[in-house]
């Protein structure tokens, strides 16, 4: 059995500190709880399954508009230039794709309420639990331009992360977690409210805050690239930093501690 | 800590029974209250069951958005039509004098009702958009009879629970609840931006739904069926056309 290990101490700023479990013979050090591996996992079955029906929906009319009507008869504000799967989009290419609509419909919102579950189980948990205050908040002092200037340069660099990230969040990863928290996902679901007719009639100003209709379809879209963006990043970050243990972070929930 | 793990472990398991049983029960109720379905069955069709009796509890009677005149557009799309053939253009060149719309089911009196006679009803109006499935909609102004003037006319029963509509492309079939069916503004459209309905929008006579889709908004009504169950209808048993062919029944998102 191996040397001194970590003291836990709740009270102690936790990104030095993270909970000890003992396992048998083995230690590790719990990264990730239960709540934060299960939501996470959830939450990006949902994203799969929405990114896929959203793209096969949009298929069937790859143009975006501005205020509240938008239809062939009028001018786009962006047109995908993508083959649809209707005849009657005029799209440049010679043939139509099959139509998935129905099945991509009824999955898109399917995996909407997953996302939306998962969400509010995560937020609420995290909040009570003290999870977002220490380990998605920024501490007052990393938000200093020094040290927030010197964590851009960091990853401008490209520089590997230090040990003691594998249990901690560094300044620039607790803001894109908030942001893709608390304002892209949260945009996500209003603009996606304010599609449907009948949430619309019941509470009007989901879609008329937004500016109309189709203006809520083009957000829905944009929003999307963003969290697209962010994947994409949050991904590479992952290997990156190291695939195995960051992986084994997020499926098991353990780091091996560094050996002093 | 085996303790511990134990104690989380009846906790667990407790707080999952809870589970199990509070969305049995959840599913009994709205069962009863007529909040599942018709398709709930289907692949995915949890989320739409989820959808359906969100949408019902948070606002079966809210009105859909109106907008001013001055918002109608100028550029509307019909869609396209599959060929009508030459029995509807005998009707389109009589003026639609022989269009009949026949209610039956659940009826104390089953009519067949002659368009003139649907026009000599009263009219409502209401400046709406409709939308596609596809993404892409419009707004006009329609006008036609409310539906719910029909139901009271022919003496629908109270333990009709769906109207099963039908086109006179007769694949064309769908059914909607209640709610809907009693709502101010689902009408009999006759009327679009002043004028006729023209044939490309759903003329002579549309059922317009504003809280739902297009596919739902069925052109050229010749048939309403009463019924407290749309499943024996149609092949698929989803109670409807789209639905049959793998679109959700209920069109309200």
């Amino acid at each position: 059995m191996s040397a001194t290990l970590p003291v836990p101490n709740r009270d102690a700023k936790p990104r030095s500190k993270p909970d000890v479990a003992i396992q048998s013979s083995q230690s590790f050090l719990v990264r990730h709880s239960a709540l934060v591996r299960l939501t996470h996992w959830l939450t990006a079955l949902a994203f799969f399954a929405l990114l896929v029906t959203g793209g096969e929906i949009i298929l069937s009319h790859p143009r975006f508009y501005w205020g509240e009507t938008g239809n062939v008869n009028m001018q786009p504000w962006l047109n995908l230039h993508l083959p649809s799967s209707r005849d009657t989009v005029p799209t440049g290419y010679g043939y139509v794709l099959p139509d998935q609509n129905g099945w991509s419909r009824y999955l898109h919102f399917e995996a909407a309420w997953l996302l939306v579950a998962t969400g509010l189980l995560y937020v609420i948990w995290g909040l009570f639990h003290g999870h977002f205050r220490r380990n998605v908040f920024p501490a007052r002092s990393d938000l200093s331009p020094a040290n927030l200037g010197s964590s851009v340069l960091s990853h401008l660099r490209f520089e590997r992360p230090g040990g003691d990230e594998a249990w901690s969040y560094n300044v620039l990863q607790r803001v894109a977690y908030l942001i893709v928290i608390f304002v892209l996902f949260p945009l996500m679901i209003w603009t996606g409210l304010a599609m449907s007719f009948a949430f619309d009639a019941a509470f009007p100003a989901t879609v008329t805050l937004l500016g109309g209709h189709q203006t809520a379809r083009s957000l829905h879209f944009l929003v999307t690239i963003l969290l697209v963006l962010f994947v994409m990043v949050h991904v590479f970050m992952i290997v990156f930093a190291g695939f195995r243990t960051r992986m084994r972070a997020m499926i098991a929930g353990r780091v091996v501690p560094p050996k002093d | 800590m085996t303790e511990i793990t134990r104690r989380k472990l009846i906790t667990s398991g407790l707080a999952a029974a809870a589970g199990a049983a509070g969305v049995a029960f959840a599913a009994k109720l709205a069962q009863g209250h007529g909040l599942i379905p018709p398709d709930a069955g289907v692949r995915y069709g949890t989320g739409e069951a989820l959808t359906y009796a969100a949408q019902r509890v948070l606002g079966s009677n809210a009105n859909a958005r109106e907008f001013s005149l001055a918002q109608i557009s100028t550029n509307p799309f019909a869609n396209e039509v599959d060929p009508l053939g030459d029995e509807f253009k005998r009707l389109q060149d009589g003026g639609f004098a022989d269009w009949r719309l026949t209610v039956d089911g659940m009826a104390a009196h089953p009519t067949t009702f002659s368009l003139a006679q649907i026009k000599s009803f009263p009219s409502s109006s209401q400046i709406t958009m409709i939308g596609c499935e596809e993404g892409w909609t419009y707004i006009a102004k329609w006008s036609g009879v409310p539906l719910w003037y029909i139901l009271d006319r022919v003496g629908a029963s109270p333990q009709t629970r769906y109207v099963v509509y039908r086109s006179f492309q007769h694949d064309w079939w769908e059914s909607i609840d209640m709610a809907d069916a009693l709502h101010p503004q689902t009408l009999l459209a006759t009327g679009m931006n002043g004028s006729d309905l023209p044939v490309p929008f759903g003329g002579p006579l549309r059922l317009r739904v504003p809280r739902q889709l297009g596919y739902k908004n069925i052109k050229y009504l010749t048939q309403m069926t009463l019924t407290d169950n749309p499943k024996p209808f149609g092949k698929g048993g989803t109670g409807g056309f789209a639905s049959d062919f793998g679109y959700a029944w209920y069109a309200g998102i």
